[in-house]
């Protein structure tokens, strides 16, 4: 029987290293350079390139702030992060919890906020209220006549699970449409077919929900949106 | 709620059925010790690592030998993972492998980290890509997403040997079970899982972060990794354990609505299909059948539930002013804290899978799912993960129940109970009921520690607070699940609940929460390893029984009567045990539209 323990704690040890060569550096290895022969653009995460300048990833959500500057023209910060106000003339993505700044991509976080909490309530109301704001003109109008309170989408609102969501709802981009089509002195039905273009079926045609993904269409937005080929847009040079 | 929100949910039963009862009857040949069509590509492979770690796969082992092989392999792991996670900024790991420099753990919330990933629950106080390096995920946290899984599967697979042996005590062999389970069952699965992932856009890589110059001036640092070849074990072995922070809800880890499809998939298929290996290894399929048909209703019922108490959205919605309805172009519902290619259906249904098994890897933030929508992970848990289980777990941990539902049936009619032509005696049900006992009295210790405390009170996040700063519903909903949750070797968490202060990224200046870090560590241990003793227990019991034929009075344990019988013990047991505590948290919140 002592015998017996001792060769199983010498096969436990050596069991240990083994499965730790195979699964741990082996495996991982394969897979890696697996992915990087198969699929070099997804597993190096779907870069977007403009100009040779790396933009973002198409799968990472990311704002679409300018910096707020202090007096002296330096960025204002709070808490280490540079504050931002939205660029009215850009699809703006959903509210995110990240610290650092909103859509930190380094350090994804839940709000952790509850459904029965007072925080969560206040949130919600700080967010609509920008949201209302983003999309009234200086006439005080909304640039969506049909737009209130109740008529806000959820996802514009409720933080992202990941704070890094690249994408919002259809309702969602339809009432921004208004705001971009006015600043940008473009036709409400050109925006909305573009809203169209880089809108996310259901995966196999039932899960999920579609979206539109926000980084590709502030792209196309900036390119000019006429009669470029049907589905260059975002997928990098 | 929508159709193609349904219609996800209808179809995800089917395909998940078609799938798992094949794999049911190939693992149930794998375990036979019969050919298979990968035997003569993995034959000369296996033998080589059977005489590489010097294990002799014909020696027949009763159940003490059985557990104590198990043992000292997972002894023998926690220690090599403890030792990794601190030494991650050492100077022999190359930089290409930790390439943002990040510091070693500290020895608190490495212990819980340890215990964590070895009893295949990956509950996480750490946030993976600000503190573990690359080298950390593979050859720590990734292996023992293997072997945390393995041996999960190989207990299940030795009971199911003690309830159809016919001679002698023995259960098999523990370094067989184990390597013919990585090399059969999990590596061609999660090798092809993998690529697949990535060819939807899971990154894998080993660069070090991105720096990213916006259109519109600022500047974003994205994180980079070998992701994919993690997230398909992780998935596949119902470990749960995220490369990132926000696991499965994060876009490199789940990007569409095909990889959540995909991700769901894998986390029930070992779990589904071991219950059509049980059927098989009997003997006799309907065994299997009438296990899955009551898990399966228990299943589709927490879906339902869930999936309506998310789509009404919440109290503090609507007392916001938002419409939570569906309207056109957009699924409303609760979406705080839920991803927009999923919806609501996509994160309700990959919640309640990620809880009735003992993966955890949520797609959403589970703390901010409304009262009732939380409480369902709640009532999951409260079922002590028999609803499918964990890989090996859940068929184990059912067993149980059968054999006390048995033995009730039997006081029931009055006749000595027998499963399957052997005579259920003291022994058995004592060890039984002891095995089915062990998690809740856990969970419902250390809940109970870690309210009464102050230590314990200091981790309850700052959101579960009102603002006056008093503990709130939401405090002990954070509190409960927490230990719940690692009694149950789940690993999922109302996330607010921390055991880890991380001033700045990279470890630098960190500090765990030394109470809830140990607390949670031998919650986790305990609860692991002292079912999986009475498990193997009550096989090496039934193993040396003789097999007396069916008579007439024999309680049949395949047919809907059993499963409504089954149903019945599971539920009431979970009730009886939990209610009381579920009362204070997520029903109180569910009941009201009271805001805290």
């Amino acid at each position: 029987m002592k015998s017996d323990t001792g060769h199983d704690v010498v096969t436990a040890v050596i069991a240990m290293i083994v499965f730790t060569l195979l699964l741990g550096v082996v495996y991982p290895f394969f897979v890696e350079g697996a992915s990087q022969v198969a699929f070099p653009g997804a597993a190096n995460g779907s870069k977007v390139y403009v100009n040779g300048r790396l933009v973002g990833s198409r799968l990472i959500g990311q704002s679409f702030g300018t910096p707020v500057l202090e007096k002296d023209g330096k960025a204002k910060e709070e808490k280490g992060a540079v504050v931002t106000e939205a660029d009215p003339r850009y699809f703006q993505t959903r509210p995110s919890a990240t610290e650092g700044g909103a859509d930190n991509a380094a350090a994804s976080t839940f709000s952790n906020r509850g459904p029965n909490s007072v925080k969560t309530r206040e949130a919600d109301e700080e967010n609509i209220k920008a949201y209302m704001e983003l999309n009234t003109a200086a006439n005080r109008q909304p640039y969506d006549p049909a737009l209130t309170v109740a008529k806000i989408p959820v996802d514009a609102v409720n933080t992202s699970a990941s704070g890094l969501d690249p994408e919002i709802s259809e309702a969602n981009a339809h009432i921004q449409a208004y705001r971009i089509a006015a600043l940008r002195h473009l036709s409400l039905a050109t925006v909305d077919s573009l809203i169209g273009k880089y809108t996310s079926g259901r995966g196999l045609g039932f899960s999920g929900e579609p979206g539109v993904n926000v980084l590709e269409l502030n792209l196309a937005l900036d390119r000019g949106h006429i009669r470029r080929s049907p589905g260059s847009g975002g997928a990098g040079a | 709620m929508t159709f193609t929100g349904w219609l996800t949910i209808v179809l995800f039963a089917a395909v998940l059925t078609a799938l798992a009862f094949p794999l049911g009857s190939y693992m149930a040949a794998v375990y036979s010790g019969r050919r298979v069509f990968l035997s003569p590509l993995l034959g000369a492979p296996e033998r080589f690592l059977y005489r590489l770690i010097r294990a002799d796969p014909s020696k027949q082992q009763d159940w003490k030998a059985y557990a104590k092989s198990l043992l000292l392999f997972s002894l023998a792991g926690w220690l090599l993972l403890y030792l990794i996670l601190r030494t991650q900024d050492a100077f022999f790991v190359p930089h290409l492998l930790n390439p943002q420099g990040f510091h070693s753990g500290t020895w608190n919330v490495t212990f819980n980290t340890t215990s964590s990933f070895m009893t295949n629950t990956n509950w996480q106080y750490y946030s993976g890509e600000v503190s573990m390096s690359y080298l950390s995920q593979m050859i720590g946290l990734t292996v023992q997403n293997w072997l945390s899984a393995g041996v999960g599967i190989v207990v299940a697979v030795a009971l199911i040997r003690g309830i159809v042996g016919r001679s002698g005590k023995s259960l098999g062999n523990f370094w067989q079970d184990l390597v013919r389970t990585i090399l059969y069952v999990l590596a061609p699965i999660s090798v092809v899982a993998a690529l697949v992932l990535v060819s939807q856009g899971v990154i894998d890589n080993f660069a070090s972060y991105l720096t990213v110059h916006t259109i519109t001036g600022l500047t974003q640092s994205i994180a980079m990794g070998p992701v994919a070849s993690q997230e398909a074990i992780k998935e596949l072995g119902t470990n749960g354990g995220g490369f990132f922070n926000v696991n499965s809800a994060h876009p490199f880890e789940n990007p569409t609505q095909f990889t959540n499809f995909f991700e769901m998939l894998l986390v029930l298929i070992v779990p589904a299909a071991l219950i059509f290996t049980y059927g098989r290894m009997t003997g006799n399929r309907r065994q299997g059948y009438a296990i899955y048909g009551a898990v399966m209703l228990m299943f589709l019922g927490a879906v339902v539930v869930a999936y309506i108490a998310e789509a009404h959205g919440s109290p503090a919605q609507h007392a916001a002013g938002l419409h939570t309805g569906a309207i056109s172009g957009s699924g409303g519902g609760n979406m705080e804290g839920k991803e927009q290619r999923f919806g609501i259906a996509g994160s309700a249904l990959f919640d309640v899978i990620t809880t009735v098994t003992s993966c955890g890897a949520v797609n959403s933030a589970l703390e901010s799912f409304t009262g009732i929508g939380g409480a369902v992970p709640f009532a999951n848990l409260s079922a002590s993960e028999v609803i499918f289980g964990g890989v090996g777990t859940g068929l184990y941990s059912i067993l149980l129940y059968v054999l006390l539902a048995v033995f009730i049936g039997g006081l029931m009619v009055g006749r000595t109970p027998e499963w399957l032509g052997k005579k259920i005696e003291a022994r058995e049900i004592k060890l039984a009921g002891l095995g089915i006992l062990i998690t809740p009295l856990a969970a419902l210790f250390c809940t109970a520690m870690a309210t009464a405390t102050k230590a314990g009170v200091a981790s309850i996040s700052e959101n579960a607070l009102s603002k006056a700063g008093a503990n709130t519903p939401q405090g002990f909903s954070e509190t409960f699940y927490a230990y719940l949750s690692q009694a149950n070797n789940n690993g999922s968490a109302f996330a607010g609940y921390t055991g880890y202060l991380a001033p700045s990224a990279g470890n630098l200046g960190a500090h765990g929460i030394t109470f809830a870090d140990l607390l949670g560590g031998f919650d986790m241990v305990f609860a692991r390893y002292a079912p999986i003793l009475f498990a193997l227990a009550v096989a090496g019991s039934l193993a040396g029984k003789r097999i007396s034929p069916a008579g007439l009075g024999t309680m049949r344990t395949d047919n809907p009567t059993f499963v409504v019988l089954l149903i019945g013990v599971i539920v009431l047991v979970g009730a009886l045990t939990f209610f009381p505590a579920l009362l204070l948290g997520p029903i109180v919140q569910g009941l009201t539209g009271h805001l805290y």
